[in-house]
């Protein structure tokens, strides 16, 4: 069976001409059966966002606006100005994180503003995802950044200005992993 | 046949009753009969009928496909949901009602972030996109015709038995406390075929895998791995996934925590560094008592439980019982296995069932002649990195008394003289 695999390979890479060329691999050769997404697809799948801003889209929004999307669509699970109950604690617990009560939650633990859009416009709210348009999302973010005192309650949260957030704990999170 | 091994089978090796695993070999696997089978309540049964009246009628018909004896239907999942979100939770795996090391699929342990979406897969399609040379889109018929792979490994959520770092021990089955581990042949493309399709840029790096879940669960992972031996899983135990483990495809990452294996996976991105998602930094990231954080904790440790008798069971008086268990490493194999019926004062070295394999549960027995006496039964797994299987004290002593994720203590098992099995931090 080695052999018959071995000998599949090398027919292959001949043929292909390319992959010969490259150092020795220990996964077989495909059927090239991908079809090509165009940019047009690939765009309309794309929904994560980068630690640096990368895909956010255009909009924006502030607290203020994203105090009225909460009340309608966010406070039956996180609780009033993101206290928690049922569901998750969003706001608070400055000071706890190195305590064996730690209460972690966005403006505690959070290292990254970003992923809160990320999370908020692909997740939330829990019945109904991706039903938020990218303004009450930036709203939402701002309202959230804005209790847990990481910016401004003036403050307009968008492509430009979300990625310039710094999250306050951010430099307590270490990489277990070594980076490549 | 040859008698003095038979009598040799029966020498201590440890503490309180704890027998050579030679008992297990040969012919001394015979010797357990009776005294080996668990441990339910069951006083001497009337004998059956000579002829039983299954002998006198033609039995069930047929069927298309099979479903197990009425008579196991309680054994099942512990299923625990969020309030309002029956969806978002998990479900426990059995252990102490299994044997071997396959979990079956139904019992297969869930874990989910909003539901289990109901996918068509002549609907679902595969996005390979980022820092390639070539975006490409996979069907399952595309994906189902590459070369496929099969392993049997472990699944662990990083979640799994954190209910143990509480100040009391909580009363509950194997499973309801370790059940989020599985184990099952899984077959399906290794992902690297696919990048090289795609054409991986140089400044690639890490990928973000996403599912068509309604959490549209998302995890970066390093390219390293992808390329080492992860796969987009297909099949699992023979037949396609389970709904509730990823069908139509799952991202199956060897040894690596539970929720970055993402089911129903629908996107990988190639990207220069990690996307930094919710679940990779405000969830599956390891507070640390000094307040620090790690991030990227892949592996799930060394790790064994005893299965039979475990907490809630019930031992049927004294005589010779077999412990058998659990153990796994996100690192490798397994190199061996020690338990101890004294609490961890003596150790003796258990029978693995081959074959060990990589990144698998493995089953170990022991032998143990019981004397009635209260006894507390720990098992310890080495991998084969030669990585020991903590005390629950020395890894909260390292970790703090706030850590979720990646608990891999020795678990405790107190048995009372009366026969009682519970669970006790020892």
């Amino acid at each position: 069976m080695c052999m018959r695999s071995a000998l599949l390979v090398a027919l292959l890479c001949g043929l292909s001409g390319v992959a010969a060329a490259q150092p020795a691999k220990k996964h077989p050769a495909g059927p090239n059966l991908g079809v090509p997404a165009t940019a047009e697809q690939v765009a309309g799948w794309d929904v994560s966002i980068g630690p640096d801003g990368a895909g956010l889209p255009a909009g924006s929004g502030t607290a203020a606006q994203g105090a009225a999307v909460y009340a309608a669509k966010c406070v039956a699970c996180h609780g009033e100005k993101g206290a928690g109950r049922p569901n998750d604690q969003l706001v608070g617990g400055q000071g706890t994180i190195a305590t064996p009560n730690a209460v972690r939650t966005v403006g505690s633990y959070w290292p990254y503003a970003t992923t809160l859009f990320d999370y908020i416009r692909r997740a939330m709210p829990l019945v109904a995802p991706q039903s938020l348009s990218n303004d009450e999302v930036y709203a939402l973010t701002a309202y959230l950044l804005s209790l847990n005192g990481v910016i401004d309650e003036r403050a307009v949260m968008s492509a430009t200005t979300l990625p310039k957030v710094a999250m306050p704990n951010r430099d307590n999170f270490v990489w277990a992993y070594k980076k490549p | 046949m040859a008698k003095p091994a038979e009598l040799d089978a029966h020498e201590s090796v440890a503490g309180n009753g704890l027998l050579h695993r030679r008992l297990f070999l040969s012919q001394g696997a015979a010797l357990l009969g009776a005294g080996g089978a668990l441990l339910t309540a069951a006083p001497a049964p009337a004998a059956p009928p000579e002829v039983p009246a299954s002998m006198k009628t033609p039995g069930a018909a047929l069927s298309g496909y099979g479903e197990r004896s009425p008579h196991e239907a309680k054994v099942q999942r512990a299923a625990q949901g969020q309030p309002g979100a029956p969806g978002t939770g998990s479900s426990r795996t059995p252990l102490e009602s299994l044997e071997g090391v396959i979990t079956p699929s139904s019992l297969h342990f869930e874990r989910s972030h909003n539901g289990v979406p109901d996918i068509d897969p002549a609907q679902h399609r595969v996005l390979i996109h980022g820092l390639v040379e070539r975006p490409l889109i996979f069907d399952l018929d595309a994906l189902s015709r590459y070369p496929l792979v099969s392993r049997i490994q472990f699944l662990e959520c990083s979640g799994n038995s954190a209910a143990l770092n509480g100040a009391d021990p909580p009363q509950q089955t194997a499973g309801g406390l370790h059940g989020l581990v599985s184990c099952s042949d899984w077959t399906g493309v290794p992902l690297a075929i696919l990048l090289d399709e795609a054409g991986v840029k140089p400044e690639g790096k890490w990928l973000l895998a996403e599912g068509a879940d309604a959490a549209g669960m998302s995890r970066s992972v390093p390219l390293a791995k992808a390329y080492d031996d992860a796969i987009l899983a297909l099949y699992q135990n023979g037949e396609r996934l389970r709904p509730s483990n990823g069908y139509p495809v799952r991202l199956f990452l060897p040894g690596y925590e539970g929720n970055m294996n993402v089911k129903w996976l629908r996107r990988i991105k190639v990207t220069a560094e990690p996307t930094m998602t919710k679940d990779e930094t405000s969830k599956y990231s390891d507070l640390q008592p000094d307040g620090k954080a790690l991030l990227f904790t892949f592996p799930m440790e060394v790790k064994s439980v005893i299965t039979s008798p475990s907490g809630q069971q019930q031992m049927r008086g004294a005589g010779l019982y077999q412990i058998s268990g659990l153990a796994w490493s996100g690192f490798g194999k397994i190199r061996r296995v020690e338990v101890s019926a004294d609490g961890g004062k003596t150790w003796g070295q258990a029978a693995l069932d081959a074959p060990v394999l990589d990144k698998a549960l493995v089953r170990f027995r022991m032998a143990w002649r019981w004397d009635g006496s209260p006894s507390v039964l720990q098992s310890r797994a080495v991998d084969e990195h030669g990585t020991v299987q903590p005390t629950r004290a020395a890894l909260l002593a390292k970790r703090g008394p706030a850590f979720r994720y990646h608990y891999n203590a020795i678990q405790s098992w107190s048995v009372a003289a009366a026969g009682g099995v519970s669970n006790v931090y020892a």
